[in-house]
């Protein structure tokens, strides 16, 4: 009989076929028909048509081939990037977008990060912001405008919901305002943690003054935070630094405030010392010890004349 | 139909065209190889790394790989059938329609229709032409063995047969999508579910279009050029059978540490290692045939074609299931590692194999000799070299990448900004293409054979004509 087989072509194809199809039951039908297959956070809403937009434009130019989209349960990828991926924060994507190739970071957290203004400079020309960056320029997106019929459809596909008004809305939006839209969505159905909680700040910045920490936050400002606060810490996307608000209220605040706000960064709504924030000032704590952050307030400081 | 009587014009027709797209699909992996360190190049909208990649990965394995598969396959089919193919008319269609949907598709890619399923990239009405090319391939296929002229079906064919079938099942199924426009699908699974098909698919299609039509070339052309008989029936039995299985439970080791159910990535990552054993049975079995005389190496140009395309399975048939280890894909995954990986499947097994049995077809076809065994030399050591340049660079930048990732300072905090590490690899991305330039030198001393042995055997049959 076994031997059989390797004249009988039928046969043997039936017996290859079945052969093939048991990994593929137990590891794909299978799973399918239980519900661990399709979880759904609490929290998750389906897109907007223009969180949808942004999300074609998004598998229109393939960033996924150098974007990941899951933050995986490893100590130091969460303080990368923040909360690792849960189950059910995908459940309205249509592929999932996971990815496979980190030639940037992953986005599973970019929702929140930064303020709108950044996308859209960093679209336009990526190395504006990092001279090292390998991204594509996106700059053409600033004048395609989007189609509110074509998106319809593709909203009816998914089976989300609009209204009229909704696609009405998307009359003038360019395909840049809808993928910065998307991006400000991706991965905010979990609550964003602080990624560093430091547990004692010297109210005082034990660097205050000193040269070397000055010349060393000098440094670190020009590297990250120029981008926002301009070179000068007169502002730009972010506030300025120099003048005489914090978060929008007048009068400064402590040194141990400065702190937290570079260590933790801000998300919308959050209240410091009685100030609401608007969110987009990212967090630097994973990234920079405590000694390069009292050096940025201490050249901080410097600039304002303090 | 005399020209159809053992159709050597339709399997002459995917040659040629599989070699064309191959062209296409190098020149524009070139390309973005520079785009990563020369971002200058993106010429968007059409022309940007998003959009290139898929060009030349679809471009690759579909265009020159599944195109050789077909012309190479019904070389073999009739031979081991000792009759024509079934349907030669609609083999010729095939042809026709192959080339169409490469070129629909390379067009669709360019203009960003894209499904975001890696490999599975084109939208909804050419995954509709694809099947239908599948399905004129099965019917060929089938029909031919069913009628064929020799009893035993000889281990080529089984890899035939497991090819079609799996392939028809992998791909339908992962395309399954809701249309929203004639341009436009979603897929009809979503998040942890859409990458638990995809990546069942994705890796099933190294499996199917990667790896076994190649060893049903393989199993041909390495005893037809060197003359000597696979060292054992039984072994490739075994390995044929343990490996059609156990592919298919594999997929989830792309997944590792992601929101997928743990006991999916488990059971795949113990398949993964398992799948170390049905591999090795072919590379086992491909040594000990040349093992009978080793001499074959020398004397027999081709020989040395097929050890090192099967070394380089051997390989990357150990490297795999290495990746598939927790502790490994903690480091490596996302990194430039996984290029490094497949280019030496792709670059060192399917190319050169898939090389070195046109080497043998065309002279055959055309009643001569090949036209230089220096050229075929050359091009053998300029791939070799280009290959190995491109991933001993991208396994050591991936190593980096993914160290630096995790590097910490004394006092816990992060080493390294991502804009930081993506730095540090730009000597090795233009090593990399420098790799990319031999290999493509090679090909081009390949094709140049090639063209001349055509040109050899048209000048011999001339006056006979
Ligand atoms: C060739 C690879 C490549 C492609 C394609 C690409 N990017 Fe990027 N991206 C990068 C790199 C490298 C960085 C890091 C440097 C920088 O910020 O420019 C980056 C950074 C980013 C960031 C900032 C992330 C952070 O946390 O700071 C966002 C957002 C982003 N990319 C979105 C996109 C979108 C949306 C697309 C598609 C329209 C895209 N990228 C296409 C390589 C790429
Ligand atoms: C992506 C842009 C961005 C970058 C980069 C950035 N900031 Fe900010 N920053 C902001 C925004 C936006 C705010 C306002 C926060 C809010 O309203 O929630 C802010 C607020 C602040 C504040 C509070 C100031 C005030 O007057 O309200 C300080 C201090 C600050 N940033 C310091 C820094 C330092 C130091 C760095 C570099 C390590 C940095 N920022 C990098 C965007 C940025
Ligand atoms: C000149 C020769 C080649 C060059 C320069 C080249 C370059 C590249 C580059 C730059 C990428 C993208 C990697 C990334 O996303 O980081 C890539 C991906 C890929 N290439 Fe090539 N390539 C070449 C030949 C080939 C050949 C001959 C094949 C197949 C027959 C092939 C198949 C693929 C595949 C399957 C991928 C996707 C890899 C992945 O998912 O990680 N390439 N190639």
């Amino acid at each position: 009989m076994a031997g059989e087989i390797y004249r009988k072509p039928i046969m043997f194809a039936i017996v290859a076929a079945v052969v093939i199809l048991i990994g593929t039951a137990v590891t794909m039908f299978f799973p399918m028909l239980t519900p661990e297959m399709h979880p759904k956070l609490e929290g998750l809403k389906p897109y907007t048509a223009l969180q949808l937009a942004g999300k074609d434009i998004y598998q229109r130019e393939g960033c996924h081939y150098c974007h990941t989209q899951t933050v995986r349960p490893l100590k130091t990828e969460v303080m990368r990037y923040g909360e690792y991926s849960k189950a059910g924060e995908f459940a309205y994507d249509r592929p999932f977008l996971w990815g496979s190739k980190r030639t940037g970071p992953d986005l599973a957290r970019i929702g929140g990060k930064y303020p709108d203004a950044w996308h859209y400079r960093h679209f336009e020309n990526p190395r504006a912001f990092f001279a090292q960056s390998n991204m594509p320029s996106y700059a053409f997106m600033k004048n395609s405008m989007l189609d509110g019929e074509e998106i319809a459809a593709h909203m009816r596909a998914n089976n989300f919901p609009y209204t009229p008004e909704d696609i009405n809305a998307l009359n003038g939006k360019t395909e840049m305002d809808a993928l910065v839209a998307y991006m400000q969505v991706i991965g905010t159905s979990v609550k964003k943690e602080m990624p560093v909680k430091v547990a004692e700040v010297e109210v005082k910045n034990p660097l205050a003054g000193k040269p070397e920490a000055i010349a060393e936050g000098k440094k670190l400002f020009a590297g990250n935070c120029a981008i926002c606060h301009s070179a000068d810490g007169k502002g730009g996307i972010g506030p300025s630094l120099v003048d005489d608000e914090f978060l929008y209220v007048k009068g400064d605040l402590a040194d141990d405030d400065y702190f937290e706000i570079i260590n933790n960064g801000t998300k919308e709504g959050m209240v410091e010392e009685g100030r609401t924030a608007k969110g987009g000032m990212p967090p630097f704590g994973a990234q920079m010890d405590k000694n390069k952050i009292w050096s940025l307030v201490a050249y901080i400081r410097s600039i304002q004349g303090k | 139909m005399s020209d159809y009587q053992y159709d050597n014009q339709t399997v002459k027709g995917f040659i040629v065209s599989s070699i064309f797209w191959g062209v296409v699909g190098i020149l524009i992996g070139l390309w973005i190889s520079i785009q990563m360190w020369k971002p200058e190049l993106n010429i968007a909208p059409f022309f940007t790394f998003g959009r290139l990649r898929a060009v030349h990965t679809n471009g690759l394995a579909f265009g020159l790989g599944v195109g050789a598969i077909f012309g190479i396959t019904y070389y073999i089919l009739m031979r081991l059938c000792k009759r024509p193919l079934i349907f030669p008319k609609l083999a010729r269609f095939h042809l026709y329609l192959f080339n169409a949907a490469i070129a629909l598709a390379a067009l669709s890619l360019f203009a960003g229709m894209n499904q975001s399923l890696e490999y599975a990239e084109l939208e909804w009405p050419l995954d509709i032409g694809v099947v239908i090319l599948w399905v004129i391939f099965a019917i060929n296929v089938f029909g031919t063995i069913i009628k064929r002229k020799e009893e035993q079906m000889y281990i080529s064919l089984w890899f035939i047969i497991a090819t079609v079938i799996a392939v028809a099942v992998l791909y339908i199924v992962n395309n399954l999508s809701i249309p929203a426009t004639l341009t436009k699908s979603y897929h009809l699974f979503a998040g942890v579910n859409s990458a638990n098909v995809e990546w069942w698919y994705g890796h099933n299609a190294v499996g199917f279009v990667f790896t076994t039509p190649i060893l049903a070339m393989f199993y041909y052309f390495l005893p037809k050029s060197t003359g000597l008989p696979i060292f054992s029936h039984r072994l490739s039995i075994i390995a044929f059978w343990s490996l059609v299985f156990a592919y298919l439970w594999t997929g989830a080791h792309h997944l590792v540490y992601t929101p997928l159910p743990d006991w999916i990535q488990t059971l795949a990552i113990a398949f993964t290692i398992f799948l170390i054993a049905p591999s090795w049975g072919s590379v086992v079995n491909g040594y000990y045939t040349v093992g009978q005389d080793w001499d074959k190496m020398r004397t027999n140009y081709l020989t040395k074609f097929f050890i090192l395309g099967i070394t380089f399975y051997g390989l990357q048939t150990v490297q795999g299931p290495t990746q598939g280890l927790r502790v490994v894909s903690q480091l490596i995954h996302y990194t430039d590692w996984v290029p490094g990986h497949v280019h030496m499947g792709t670059m060192g097994w399917v190319t050169m194999t898939v090389a070195a049995s046109i080497y043998y077809i065309i002279p055959k076809i055309y009643n001569t000799e090949i036209y230089s065994e220096k050229v075929a030399n050359t091009h053998f050591w300029l791939v070799l070299i280009g290959q190995l340049i491109f991933s001993i660079t991208m396994w050591i930048t991936g190593i980096q990448q993914g160290a630096l990732q995790k590097a910490v300072n004394p006092d816990g905090s992060l080493a390294y900004s991502m804009i930081e590490i993506i730095a540090k690899n730009y000597p090795y991305w233009q090593m990399r293409t420098l790799g990319g330039v031999i290999f493509t030198i090679g090909m081009l001393f390949f094709i140049y054979n090639i063209y001349m042995t055509v040109r050899k055997g048209k000048a011999l049959a001339a006056p006979r004509a």
